[in-house]
């Protein structure tokens, strides 16, 4: 091997891949990261002349599904060309060294590339009782963090536990789970939510960040708004009948099997942010509403605390399960009448000698003027 | 002695017609997002493409807001022109004598500890806190719901209250607020019409048309001729 680092292209094609993957798969990437057809091409140069970039890959609190999910990307390559070809340093998962190797690895990155490396984190962190929950090679997650994150370069928090705490930090987060951009300052960072994010999602955040050297355009959620700036609902194909009050009741009624919008199955689709409706899953095949079932919005934060899932509203705080706003919303209006009536009846009591007097003495005057 | 009564103009124009452009949009809108929370699922069987009352529904849901918006504008910018009844400081509970008037109001109006009616010329002291209360709500309507149909709009206005998703965490939670602030308002309005009826009835003077009218009257004690 040569001293030069190769580009993301000529490992490829050490791999065997043709110049044409290579530019299948550079318009693909284009395409998901919305640049124009004209784009393509600073794609491919990018891809072609850049070095890989040094990433190591953090996982903490969570199932790993993120990496499912990211290596069961539609286009093999996808998988291929970013867990291999950039130079993946470290990962617990997947990587090949272990113990003290592995250890020395990530110090190596950070020392060797400061500034440079990409910082990837999957899984919330625990901070509760400093950190111990999850430690690894004796250094507890909030620790790593915070050392691994000053000299990146940018941190990508992969998945809702990243992004927003997922299941760890649903009520009562006994771990004191956080989301990363809640334990780290200073550092570009980019929340790929979605439990787990899609696929196609992860490749074409990395690939921005290859191709333009700067991350993506971020909404107020610091999620890239080339995927998480549309609902699900507004993508959603089954939208129309939404518009039109088709909505299926039950799962196993008519309306289910005439594919209604299951807005009242309450589903989270108005209300999530994701690109599943376009992007779909598995290679394009499905998404959960197309399926037949309604979205859980699982790339919005707190969607655990939510529940139900089968209905629209939350249940409300301190009341109870399956008690909604509008229960409690129609006992205090029941309340408010009733305390109108207690009123008004009080009120004849009460006042009802001195409004007979006023009006004895209204006929009296009336009397007097007739006089 | 004798008693006469005085007329006194005390709502203009323009406090009269935001009020009934108000009351008229609070009805639809909640109403219309009741529904939106919770449809009536009255179709099946049909085509989506032949019909679009939901969208409808919708439609007069956002429109409501905006007339609504733009009516509560211009209610705050007459209270720093308008008289002396609908100024802004008459909601505010800055003045010692405010608190003393919600006192007298709670042990007389609501208490029902004291039978003389206490007889305020514009809004009394405690009614006022509502209204500003009310105020409130209405902000915060406007703004978690402008917030939510900023996501499905390029327009520049509902861009303005795009942060509070970030605020809030979700588009979840600023459904769910929007949604529970809905009931603030049917109670509100409840208790409103109650307390204008109650006091028309009691003291006499005038105050469900005075919302019509704009005159309201007052009790004068004058000597004999």
């Amino acid at each position: 091997m040569s001293d030069k680092p190769l580009t993301v292209y000529e490992d490829m094609k050490s791999k065997g891949y043709s110049r044409r993957d290579f530019i299948k798969f550079c318009g693909m990437m284009a395409a998901f990261i919305g640049v124009a057809s004209t784009g393509v091409s600073k794609v491919v140069k990018a891809l072609e002349s850049k070095s890989r970039m040094p990433v190591v890959w953090f996982h903490f609190q969570e199932c790993t599904c993120c990496s499912e999910s990211f290596i069961r990307s539609s286009h093999p390559m996808v998988a291929d060309i970013l867990l291999d070809n950039i130079s993946l340093d470290y990962t617990q998962t997947l990587q090949a060294p272990a113990g003290y190797q592995a250890e020395k690895s990530l110090q190596d990155v950070m020392k060797n590339f400061k500034g440079q490396y990409l910082m990837l984190v999957e899984g919330s962190i625990p901070t509760g009782d400093d950190g111990v929950y999850c430690c690894i090679a004796g250094k507890s997650a909030i620790d790593i963090v915070k050392e691994a994150a000053k000299d990146a370069k940018a941190v990508i928090a992969w998945g809702n536990c990243a992004s927003h705490g997922c299941v760890q930090g649903a009520k009562p987060n006994p771990t004191g789970a956080q989301p990363v951009h809640k334990v780290i300052s200073g550092v570009p960072l980019i929340n790929v939510p979605g439990c787990p994010p899609i696929a196609e999602v992860m490749a074409g955040v990395i690939v921005h960040l290859l191709a333009f050297d700067r991350i993506p355009q971020l909404d107020g959620l610091k999620r890239p708004k080339e995927f998480y700036s549309r609902r699900v609902h507004d993508t959603c194909y089954r939208r129309p009948n939404y518009d039109a009050g088709l909505f299926v009741q039950t799962f196993d009624d008519e309306n289910a099997k005439r594919g209604y919008c299951l807005y009242k199955m309450g589903c989270r689709g108005p209300v999530t942010y994701n690109a599943c409706a376009v992007i779909k899953w598995n290679n394009g095949v499905s998404y959960p509403i197309q399926s037949g079932h309604g979205c859980i919005g699982c790339s919005e934060a707190n969607f655990w605390d939510n529940g139900p899932f089968y209905q629209h509203l939350a249940s409300f705080p301190g009341f109870g399960i399956e008690t909604t706003a509008d229960k409690i919303g129609v006992v205090a209006g029941i309340a408010t009448a009733a305390g109108i009536a207690a009123h008004a009846i009080t009120t004849n009591i009460r006042k009802g000698k001195e409004i007979k007097e006023e009006i004895k003495e209204s006929d009296h005057s009336q009397k007097e003027d007739n006089v | 002695m004798t008693q006469t009564n005085k007329r006194i103009y005390v709502w203009e124009l323009p406090v009269r017609f935001t009020h009934w452009v108000n009351a008229l949009c609070v009805v639809t809108l909640a109403v219309t997002g009741y529904m939106i929370g919770r449809p009536i699922a009255f179709q099946s069987g049909a085509e989506a493409s032949f019909s679009y009352w939901f969208g409808t529904i919708r439609f007069v849901h956002f429109t409501a807001a905006f007339i609504f918006f733009f009516s509560f504008v211009f209610r705050i910018y007459w209270g720093f022109v308008g008289n002396q009844y609908a100024k802004w400081n008459t909601f505010l509970p800055l003045k010692k004598e405010q608190w003393v008037g919600m006192l007298r109001v709670l042990k007389i109006d609501v208490l029902l500890m004291k039978s003389r009616p206490l007889k305020t010329i514009g809004h009394n002291s405690l009614a006022s806190l509502s209204y500003f209360i009310a105020f409130l709500a209405f902000l915060f309507q406007c703004i978690t719901g402008f917030g939510m149909y900023s996501a499905m709009s390029d327009a520049f206005f509902p861009q303005l209250f795009r942060w509070i998703v970030p605020l809030m965490g979700s588009d979840f939670a600023v459904r769910q607020w929007h949604h529970i602030f809905m009931w603030v308002f049917v109670i509100f309005t409840i208790i409103h019409v109650y307390l204008v009826f109650y006091h028309d009835y009691v003291e006499g003077r005038g105050t469900i048309s005075s919302m019509a009218g704009g005159w309201k009257f007052i009790e004068e004690e004058s000597p004999d001729k």
